[in-house]
Order: C-alpha cells, then sequence, then structure tokens
C-alpha cells in the first residue's frame, strides 16, 4: 500500500531529523546538524534492506517515489517564498558578499573533483 | 471576489498546488518553444519562482515573497523547509550508497573546506567596505555561510542588528545566485556526476541554493548535492563564532 512507503519515508524523516537535533545540542550548536543526510542514509538502508527481504512491492515504493518526483514543485514553491526582495535591495556590499564566496568555491571544486575520483580507481 | 479570496486562503496547500503546476506547464512550454529545450523547464520555474517571490515582497514589504500575500499562504507550507526536507529524503531513494560511502571524504574536506573559503570570502568583501572590528568581519563571512549561519553567529558574539541584517542578506544572495547559476556553470566544472555533485553540495553549503539548483541542473544528482550540504548550517554553526571567531580576533587585535 502507498501509504507503507509514505510511512517508511517519514520515519527515516523523523529519526534522521531527531538524531541530527540532538548531535547540535550535543556540539552546542543551536541548529540541526545533518538531520537530512542521516534521514537519507537510513532511508537507503532500509529501502536495501527491504529489497533483499522481498518485503517491498511496487505500490509501497510509488508512496516514496510520489515525494521525490513532487520534489521540483516543491523547490519552484520555496523559491517563491524566498527573500529576493532583500537580496537585491540590500545594497552593493551583500551582494558581493554573497557572490564572491561562491566564486571562490567554483573555483577549487574541479581540483576537489579530481582526488575525490582519482581515489575510487585504487 | 471577497468569497473567492478567502476561500483560496482557506484552501492554501491545495491552491499552491494548482498555481505550481501551471507554473510548471508553462515552464516547459517556454523551455521547448522559446529556448529549443537548451534552459530545462525546471530552471524556468525556479526563476518564475524567484521574480514572484521579488514581487511579494515589494508588495507586501514582508519578508516570505508571495507567501505574505494571503491568498498565495500556502506556498509558505509547500515551500517551507518540512515539505523540502521530506522531499529532498525521498530522493535519496535513487541514490547510491557506495557511491557515497566512497565520496564520503571528499564530501568531508569539501564542507569544511567550503565554509572557510566562504567565511574569508565574506571577511574580505567587509574588509574592503571598512570593516575593521573582528565581531562585524566575523559576521558577515558567517554570512557568506548561509543565511541562518550569519544571524546566529552574529547573535553569539554579539555584533550590531544592522550587521546581522548584512548577513542575512548576504546569505539570501548567495543561495539566490547559487540556485540560478548552477545550471549555467555545471558544464564547466564537470558538474555531471554524483561525484562532482557532493563535492559541489559541501562547497555551497546553501541546502535551499544546492538542491533548487541541482534540480534544474539534473534531478538525479540532487540526493547527493543535498546530502553534503546538510550538515554545512549545522558546522558553520559551530565553527564560526569559535574557532574562526578567534582566529579572526587574533589577526584584527585592536
Amino acid at each position: 500500500m502507498i501509504i507503507y512507503g509514505v510511512g517508511i519515508l517519514a520515519f527515516c524523516y523523523v529519526v534522521g531529523q531527531i538524531f541530527g537535533e540532538f548531535i547540535g545540542k550535543l556540539i552546542g550548536v543551536d541548529a540541526n546538524v545533518g538531520g537530512v543526510g542521516f534521514a537519507m542514509i537510513l532511508l537507503i538502508l532500509i529501502n536495501d534492506w527491504l529489497k533483499k527481504k522481498n518485503y517491498l512491492d511496487t505500490s509501497t515504493e510509488k508512496g516514496i517515489l510520489f515525494w521525490s518526483q513532487m520534489y521540483i514543485p516543491i523547490v519552484v514553491a520555496m523559491s517563491a517564498t524566498q527573500n529576493v526582495k532583500v537580496a537585491v535591495s540590500s545594497g552593493f556590499m551583500a551582494i558581493l558578499a554573497g557572490i564572491v564566496p561562491v566564486l571562490i568555491c567554483i573555483a577549487v571544486i574541479p581540483f576537489l573533483a579530481k582526488i575525490s575520483k582519482s581515489s575510487q580507481i585504487d | 471576489m471577497e468569497i473567492i479570496s478567502k476561500f483560496l486562503e482557506k484552501n492554501g496547500i491545495v491552491f499552491t498546488f494548482l498555481v505550481v503546476s501551471l507554473i510548471i506547464y508553462f515552464s516547459e512550454l517556454i523551455s521547448v518553444k522559446a529556448t529549443n529545450k537548451k534552459i530545462p523547464g525546471s530552471a524556468i520555474a525556479i526563476i518564475i519562482g524567484l521574480l514572484l517571490a521579488y514581487f511579494g515582497g515589494v508588495a507586501t514589504g514582508g519578508e516570505k515573497g508571495i507567501a505574505d500575500i494571503k491568498i498565495f499562504s500556502g506556498f509558505g507550507v509547500l515551500g517551507g523547509s518540512m515539505f523540502r526536507d521530506f522531499a529532498i529524503v525521498s530522493t535519496a531513494m535513487g541514490a547510491s550508497f557506495i557511491v557515497i560511502k566512497r565520496t564520503g571524504w571528499a564530501g568531508v574536506i569539501s564542507l569544511f573546506l567550503g565554509i572557510t573559503l566562504s567565511f574569508i570570502g565574506g571577511a574580505l568583501i567587509a574588509l574592503l567596505w571598512g570593516y575593521h572590528d573582528a565581531i562585524s568581519l566575523t559576521t558577515i563571512g558567517a554570512g557568506a555561510c548561509t543565511y541562518i549561519v550569519g544571524p546566529v553567529t552574529g547573535a553569539a558574539i554579539g555584533a550590531s542588528s544592522d550587521v546581522i541584517a548584512l548577513s542575512i542578506a548576504a546569505g539570501v544572495v548567495k543561495a539566490v545566485f547559487v540556485t540560478i547559476g548552477t545550471p549555467f556553470i555545471a558544464k564547466y566544472i564537470g558538474l555531471n556526476n554524483p561525484h562532482t555533485a557532493m563535492v559541489y553540495g559541501g562547497l555551497m553549503g546553501t541546502t535551499s541554493g544546492v538542491s533548487a539548483g541541482l534540480a534544474a541542473t539534473d534531478p538525479t544528482l540532487v540526493p547527493y548535492g543535498a546530502l553534503t550540504a546538510t550538515f554545512y548550517t549545522g558546522l558553520g554553526c559551530l565553527f564560526c563564532p569559535s574557532l574562526l571567531f578567534i582566529m579572526m580576533k587574533i589577526v584584527f587585535a585592536d
């Protein structure tokens, strides 16, 4: 049933996010540290396990895939709620302080990607 | 008229489904007819979203883009962090754990490098603009990480409210810039595989920017970029007010 898929996804989300909250608390910051990341890893592992055990039927899978198909519409809604006015009207300094770091980081991507790729052949 | 607007307000999310589906339909149409599929429909849809956010902000003076207009308040729910994160997690269904494990350490390096480089870049701009005290420089540098790291750091080290506002603005500019820029720079930096996507997510760090930017570039890369980016804000909140602030205090002691 579709709801089982949604339920599995919700389980991963809740466990991962709470884990992220606790890690934040543990290292003393007022933010969720990697909650979504933990939830994703959990989903990958559970999905793998269920597939091996043959517990996953297509309609259960559809419950998760529906949300990954809804991802772009959600991102569109998210962009429509960004504080774009502030970004545009905050003056030249804020614009540069937002853009220059991105350009610096872009410059090191080919280098980092190279060392990460060369290590996978070993 | 009033009946309709009251109804739309009450049924916010469903109305948002309708509006977003129309946005995406017209974006696909523009993509095929006007750009011959050179610019993906999702990229156009996201840019239309950002334009709507701008008009919403100008029309209402609020901070939540189009969601501040009452009949579009459903955008705030569908586009809020809960649905966003829920959908991001679901994209992991298509991700390969082997790739993640292999690229894991590069992801970690990219996170630390991304936070440090963004911080230095932001602080450098602030320095050029005449800020010389460690607190302001640190706060603006933190804002260059993400728009959450900025105010968290500023509040922790006692920055003035106008500097905190600047740091938020810098973070929002970054998110918007990454959103729009990613599909256009992708081919120049080899952003077409999971490895690079994980490195990219760690370096950029803005979850909204990375996830929207990758969605417009290649949706199969989203889980990899989002996975590393999701650690960025937390780590930034850890390092900016502590280690990086102490270093700034040593350099800019007065």
